[in-house]
């Protein structure tokens, strides 16, 4: 119902969309993943008409975004990053406003609007001013703009953003509800969210597509098969001769399980193709060494969104982002931007990079303080 | 764009704004009426109106400063751009709406000349071509003030800029009466102009060539007249000045008593004109 291609934007020289090109089909609940200032917002901004592409074209069912928009912006519900609001107006004036802009009859705005009130729960605030109204609530409202005129597809901008968690489990539930009769477009920058609630993701990072799969085949395309983990109960010395035996074998690390004897975790790193898993069960079960566990060390959701979105930053680390290495220097920018994803990434994501990754936050409160008693010294 | 006209309107009287408009309007009318037609014993209601030019510097302001300018700050423009529903209809519901608020006071100001009937005999057909030239004047302004307004996200910027456009447009014939009059000054000064001109074309359309061949055209015209017939420029300028003022025209609807077709139709076009000057303003922020 949705094509886009090729979809560029440019601001001056900053070129944030760049190239995307990809299907929406009806009737699944689609998840826009990407780290922040990856070109989500941008991007369903322009399939909503509030943007102009630099480049490429948009078709909604079967109109150009540009060239007939009444009629492509027709089948579009869209709930913008900040819900759209007019504060002096009641929840209930607003829907109307929105209906009867979106071409609803006049004899059946009334209808449609409690019936979104009711879909969204917020019947019971429908006379109270929008600017009385809590941000869990105003979503809601937002959320039932988007729902009237029965727009095919409807695109929510991070709905979730700022709720408490009470909230973000009601809009999620509204949202997995609104699945069953609508197509669903929905952005993130929450990986739970987006596995909670999707049933197909696409991941962007630095305006380009990185992946677009179901999020199962995302992990599975992702998974080191040359990589294999198991436990062990066997003196150490045994382990490692019978490891040296089997071919293929690149290195392998131990771990003594703790609290338990001569127990070891051991993650083996393999040749790419080869699957030792088998012979590896054999050779232990005939040496008379029990094993314990054995299976190939599945990256986590986390770990593949990192790799995905670190990937792409090492590749266009050279076309873009000449500000951003100056940015580097100045320590407390890195924590936020995405190139803290990629210090992450290349330390492979233990103890020490995690910790290098938050050091300019705390560094920089601790100098705070130390001003602080600095001055009450003196 | 009939809904989001009625979503306007209702708005101005959801807020203080429509209310104030309409009352300051109204007492302004009462003081000069009482003055000068009761008091005074002047049958002409239109000089009443003749003072009353420069109220509109505080109400126009007022009146359109947030009408573009909210939306942006507020982002409640994404909603309108994803309706269904075009720049140049979302434009038009708010100027028309602000023209409705603006047009209530004119509506109870129509009553006046018939009050001063009942005192004795009233010029009723000078009297209403005044008001209707009088509206004209406020028709044009409120697109200014539109047009500022679509410039900015900020409220008080929109309405200190409308406030300062409007009183440029007040002071303009008496700034004309102070240009120099020499031919060489006026070429001088349209050639600024031109320039201005030329800029103008080049930050709307981005075609280099076509400002610079605009202005290039212009400019030989320009320097053809000035050495062919120097003499017609002398004065030229402020005399085109004096033409443009938007205040000045009213007197002659006022003064002169006369249903002015040519202002008539030049009040038009300044509205048609900034009207359009916000849909570009509008719409280009899309493609920025």
């Amino acid at each position: 119902m949705i094509q886009v291609r090729n979809l560029t934007k440019k601001y001056g020289q900053n070129t944030v969309v760049k190239g995307l090109t990809f299907t929406i089909e009806k009737g699944r609940i689609y998840g826009f993943l990407g780290p922040n200032g990856a070109g989500k917002t941008t991007t369903l901004n322009m399939l909503t008409g509030c943007l102009a592409p630099t480049e490429g074209e948009i078709i909604i069912n079967g109109h150009d975004i540009f060239e007939e928009p009444e009629e492509a912006k027709r089948a579009i519900g869209y709930l913008p990053e900040q819900p759209p609001l007019y504060l002096d107006m009641t929840p209930y004036e607003y829907l109307c406003f929105v209906a009867e802009a979106k071409g609803v009859e006049r004899g059946e705005i009334d209808d449609a609007v409690r019936k979104v009130m009711e879909e969204t729960h917020i019947i019971d605030m429908g006379g109270r001013l929008i600017r009385n109204l809590s941000k869990g609530y105003r979503q809601r409202v937002g959320i039932a703009q988007a729902m009237l005129g029965n727009p095919d597809l409807i695109i929510l901008d991070e709905p979730t953003v700022g709720l408490d968690p009470k909230q973000i489990i009601e809009i999620r539930d509204l949202i997995s509800k609104l699945g069953e009769n609508h197509t669903v477009l929905l952005s993130s920058h929450i990986l739970a969210e987006v596995s909670a609630i999707c049933d197909y993701v696409m991941i962007i990072s630095k305006g380009r597509l990185v992946a677009a799969d179901t999020l199962e085949n995302i992990r599975r395309s992702q998974v080191k098969e040359n990589s294999v983990s198991i436990t062990v109960r066997a003196p150490q010395a045994k382990v490692e001769e019978l490891l040296d035996k089997i071919d293929g074998i690149v290195k392998f690390d131990m771990t003594a399980v703790p609290g338990v004897d001569e127990v070891w975790d051991v993650v083996i790193d393999v040749d790419e193709g080869i699957d030792i898993r088998e012979r590896l069960f054999t050779e232990f079960a005939s040496a008379g060494l029990p094993l314990r566990k054995l299976s190939s060390a599945e990256p986590s959701l986390e770990e593949v969104f990192l790799k995905l979105t670190s990937e792409d930053e090492a590749a266009g680390e050279h076309e873009r982002d000449m500000a951003f290495e100056e940015d580097a220097d100045t320590e407390t920018d890195k924590t936020a931007e995405a190139p803290a994803y990629a210090n992450y990434e290349e330390e492979g994501g233990d103890e020490e990079g995690e910790d290098d990754y938050y050091v300019p936050m705390f560094s920089k409160t601790d100098s705070d303080e130390n001003d602080d008693e600095e001055g009450d010294d003196e | 764009m009939g809904a989001l006209y009625k979503k306007e309107f209702k708005a101005y009287f959801n807020s203080m704004i429509g209310w104030v408009v309409i009352a300051f309007l109204l007492f302004v009318a009462g003081i000069f009426v009482n003055a000068v037609n009761l008091n005074g014993k002047y049958p002409g209601f239109e000089v009443s109106l003749g003072s009353m030019g420069i109220v509109l510097m505080f109400v126009v302001p007022i009146l359109t400063m947030r009408s573009l300018a909210e939306e942006r700050a507020t982002k409640t423009d994404q909603l309108l751009f994803s309706l269904p529903m075009s720049v140049t209809q979302m434009v038009l519901a708010k100027y028309f709406a602000m023209l409705t608020v603006f047009a209530i006071p004119i509506g109870v100001m129509a009553l006046y000349p018939l009050f001063l009937l009942l005192y004795g005999s009233v010029n009723l057909i000078t009297a209403y071509s005044a008001l209707f030239g009088y509206f004209l004047l406020g028709a044009s302004l409120i697109a200014i003030g539109l047009f500022v307004s679509s410039l900015t996200e900020s409220i008080v910027i929109s309405a200190v800029v409308t406030f300062g456009a409007i009183l440029l447009c007040n002071l303009m014939s008496g700034l004309a009466n102070m240009v120099p009059r020499t031919s060489i000054a006026s070429f001088i000064a349209f050639t600024v102009v031109i320039f201005v001109i030329g800029y103008l074309i080049y930050s709307m359309t981005k075609n280099y060539w076509l400002a610079f061949f605009c202005g290039c055209v212009a400019e030989a015209v320009l320097l053809g007249i000035y050495i062919f017939n120097r003499s017609v420029l002398a004065g030229s300028f402020s005399n085109v000045m004096k033409w443009l003022s938007l205040f000045d025209r009213m007197n002659t609807f006022i003064y002169s008593r006369m249903f002015d077709i040519t202002s008539v139709i030049y009040y038009i076009s300044v509205a048609a004109l900034f009207v359009f000057f916000t849909t570009q303003s509008v719409d280009r922020r899309r493609w920025n």
